[in-house]
């Protein structure tokens, strides 16, 4: 098919315009879209954290339980409507009921808001991209103070890597009150963000569907170039059985099932209406059964998949900070003691500890030894973005060849965001089309343009001083809650309002097979019961304690007692 | 002679790993090593003070430990009995000290004078750094790219209306109509699929 017929076409003669859908150029590229739009960098800093806090493989039975019964379903029931009524989100919901037109709009807003701060986050990674090209790396050291005869205080205080990340990457300031000034270099990454964007989402899905044959795979070479190269790395091991080891008593607390239903509501992007958008540009005979059971798997296994290098690297992490804690103390020990240098030994560390601390024992409590336990340094995994630009960034600099892994590393991380932020403004472009609101002479090109431009002055925010704050309220708070609400009301609607046998009459009709008993099933009761759970558990978690975010303070004064 | 404390006022601790350093190049620390550091130690002083009077006499050293570290003092060449004072020795050992630890192999860290901060060499400074440059490659290529795409979209609109233009002029008398429509706007059209009379295989998309 050639690229020129997915446009639309206009017939003057007739006095009126017949303008056709447009369309994608072959199954491969609408697979390869909603996937990535599913696989984002929750996959990568999300779920491995979540299998990791919540008892290793014991986490994934709440996980796949999530999946089948609330995941798969909803996914499902989104693809086959946006096909069935062939609108985005504002005119399926419309189509229904005029009454269910706010879900189609809450749709179109939340993509708007998490499109803002998303982006932003990839401006950060474009940001470490930059610098991942100088040797050695920026966050290795810290830089001199004034008279160059220490490091700066704030970074001896912390480490090189926290440093660079709220110091030199967000200049953050102490608190969200405190606004300080736009930080002229975040802008610009967020320029050059929102151009890569507009590149890609310049004509809607003819140009997006050519992008994501790159943005939707690439990543998977990269983590199995990582997953090759970490499995190698001194420590591996150790963090992969952390990782992996099941505690199974651990699905006795309610909270875990609570967030693998999130974590799977949230990972398959669900409620945007990015999904509803993607699969109304489909021809109406098209299997979209088959293809929610695809994503929905193939997102899963992603995530799995993508924790295995994450935590052999973070496994490596924890190892060297336990031998650099380890050398610390020998050293304190053989200054201390006048020991010939190097007789201790990390493998006869304890028994000299044990032998001077018969002999010397008040001296060794002097010392102030670090205790070193590499149990510790594993607890220490994070998720978000101190995983990425923190945690991981440190990894890397131990790791020989650091430029290659972390320009690997930080395009990978581009590359899952980009084709999620596809999802992100088709929910918002696709609807507008539908609503007729774009005038006729205005080209695609300019539209999309004016929605990125717009977007790039509202994400202006995050580039403040305090824009770190702003974000992970918007993250908290714009990216969860309302998506469950939405969701709650799209299944109610499609199943009571349109009614589940004519839903199923569609199906039947687009696929050749009628929904069977598991779908019948999920839709109708185990679904919206799910939602509904989620919903108020949600609630009554977050009532329970006061809002609160993480902030960097550098003048915070840390009183012993 | 002259007698002092370790923990003095003057004196400054001296503590070397050389096995640390050097691993199995490592050499033995003797009484000859012990001299080339009052040697150099001398020269260091004779250097900062710019009087040649220091000699390997005027370093004494004490405590030896096998870690290996000791003591030092530097005595007054003119007056044996007083000591050189501490600071005046740190800016020598300051000034000289990359020849120090060049002459033992070793750097600030393995080389250590205890209470003198080394003076750590500022990373190199490129003119224009690093990041901006890759910032400008990318935002070199996303910037043709879109104005590529944007001009490439405009020309094949245009090419497209002409065509539309030039056929409808010169076919306008022979156009067949059909039910109001221009047989014309279908060709090469899907359309909507008719579900009453669509064949099995294009049920599923073809790949």
């Amino acid at each position: 098919m050639m690229a020129e017929e997915n446009t639309g076409v206009s017939v003057p003669e007739l006095g009126k315009t017949v303008e056709e859908r447009p369309k994608w150029d072959n199954k491969v590229q609408y697979l390869l879209t909603c996937i990535g739009f599913a696989v984002g960098l929750g996959n990568v800093w999300r779920f491995p954290y979540l299998c990791q806090t919540y008892g290793g493989g014991a986490f994934l039975i709440p996980y796949f339980i999530a999946l089948i019964f609330e995941g798969i379903p909803l996914l499902h029931m989104e693809l086959a409507i946006g096909q069935r009524l062939r609108q985005g989100s504002i005119g399926v919901w419309n189509s229904i009921s005029p009454f269910l037109g706010g879900v189609g709009i809450g749709s179109l807003i939340v993509s708007f808001l998490v499109a803002l701060f998303y982006n932003t986050i990839l401006a950060w990674v474009l940001w470490y991209f930059f610098h991942s090209f100088q040797d050695p790396l920026p966050w290795r050291d810290c830089p001199l103070n004034q008279n160059k005869t220490g490091y700066i205080e704030e970074c001896a205080k912390s480490t090189p890597v926290n440093y660079f990340w709220y110091r030199e990457t967000l200049n953050v300031t102490p608190n969200i009150t405190d606004s300080g000034d736009v930080q002229w270099w975040v802008v610009i990454c967020l320029a050059s963000a929102w151009g890569i964007v507009y590149i890609c989402f310049i004509r809607g899905i003819e140009t997006i569907g050519k992008a994501v044959y790159i943005t939707a795979t690439f990543p998977y070479l990269v983590l199995t170039i990582f997953l090759i190269r970490a499995l190698t790395l001194p420590g591996a091991t150790e963090g992969l059985v952390y990782l992996f080891t099941p505690k199974v008593q651990v699905l006795k607390d309610p909270k875990v099932w609570l967030d693998a239903a999130t974590q799977i509501f949230f990972s398959l992007s669900l409620a945007f209406g990015g999904l509803i958008a993607f699969s109304s540009y489909n021809p109406q005979k098209n299997d979209c059964e088959r293809d929610a059971v695809i994503v929905g798997m193939i997102n899963s296994a992603t995530s799995i998949y993508a924790s295995i290098p994450i935590f052999a690297i973070l496994g490596f992490k924890a190892t060297s900070n336990y031998n650099d804690c380890l050398d610390g103390n020998i050293l304190s020990i053989t200054n201390a003691f006048n020991i010939g240098d190097q007789n201790v030994t990390r493998e006869n560390y304890d028994s000299w500890l044990k032998h001077l601390n018969t002999t010397h024992s008040q001296e060794i409590e002097d010392l102030h030894l670090k205790h070193c336990s590499i149990q510790e340094f594993l607890d220490q995994s994070a998720s978000g973005t101190g995983l990425a630009f923190v945690v991981f960034t440190e990894a890397v600099i131990k790791m020989p060849g650091s430029q290659v892994w972390a320009v690997l590393f930080f395009v990978m991380l581009f590359s899952l965001g980009l084709s999620s932020m596809f999802g992100n403004l088709e929910g918002i472009l696709t609807p507008l089309l539908d609503l007729h609101v774009v005038p006729k002479w205005l080209p695609k090109e300019a539209f999309t343009g004016l929605i990125c431009l717009i977007s790039f002055f509202f994400a202006l925010i995050f580039t403040m001083g305090s824009g770190n704050y702003w974000l992970e309220i918007f993250n908290s708070y714009v990216g969860s809650l309302p998506l469950l609400i939405i969701a709650f009301f799209e299944i109610i609607g499609v199943v009571y309002i349109y009614g589940i046998g004519r839903f199923s009459d569609d199906i039947e009709w687009m696929t050749g097979r009628r929904p069977n008993l598991y779908w019948q099933v999920t839709w109708r009761v185990i679904s919206p019961g799910m939602l509904l759970i989620v919903f108020l558990a949600y609630i009554t978690v977050q009532v329970q304690q006061p809002a609160t975010y993480e902030a960097w303070n550098p003048n915070y004064v840390c009183i012993l007692l | 002679m002259v007698t002092y404390e370790t923990d003095g006022q003057d004196a400054y601790k001296v503590r070397l790993s050389i096995k640390t350093a050097l691993g199995a190049n490592a050499y033995e620390w003797n009484e000859s090593e012990q001299f080339l550091f009052r040697a150099t130690l001398a020269f260091a002083m004779r250097k900062y003070t710019g009087q040649e009077t220091f000699n390997v006499s005027s370093v004494i050293v004490c405590d030896e430990t096998p870690r290996v570290s000791f003591w030092f003092v530097v005595t007054n060449p003119n007056n044996t009995a007083t000591l050189i004072p501490k600071n005046a020795v740190e800016e020598a050992v300051r000034l000289s000290r990359n020849r120090i630890n060049s002459a033992f192999l070793l750097s600030d860290k393995t080389l250590q004078f205890l209470g003198i901060p080394p003076t750590l060499a500022p990373p190199s400074q490129p003119s224009l750094p690093v990041w901006l440059i890759v910032f400008g490659v990318v935002m070199g290529i996303v910037t043709t790219g879109i104005l590529a795409l944007i001009i490439i979209g405009f020309i094949q609109r245009k090419k497209k209306e002409k065509t539309i233009e030039d056929e409808d002029e010169e076919e306008k008398q022979e156009r067949i109509m059909e039910n109001g429509i221009s047989c014309e706007t279908l060709e090469g059209k899907d359309g909507v699929n008719n579900g009453a009379y669509s064949h099995d295989e294009d049920r599923l998309t073809q790949l």
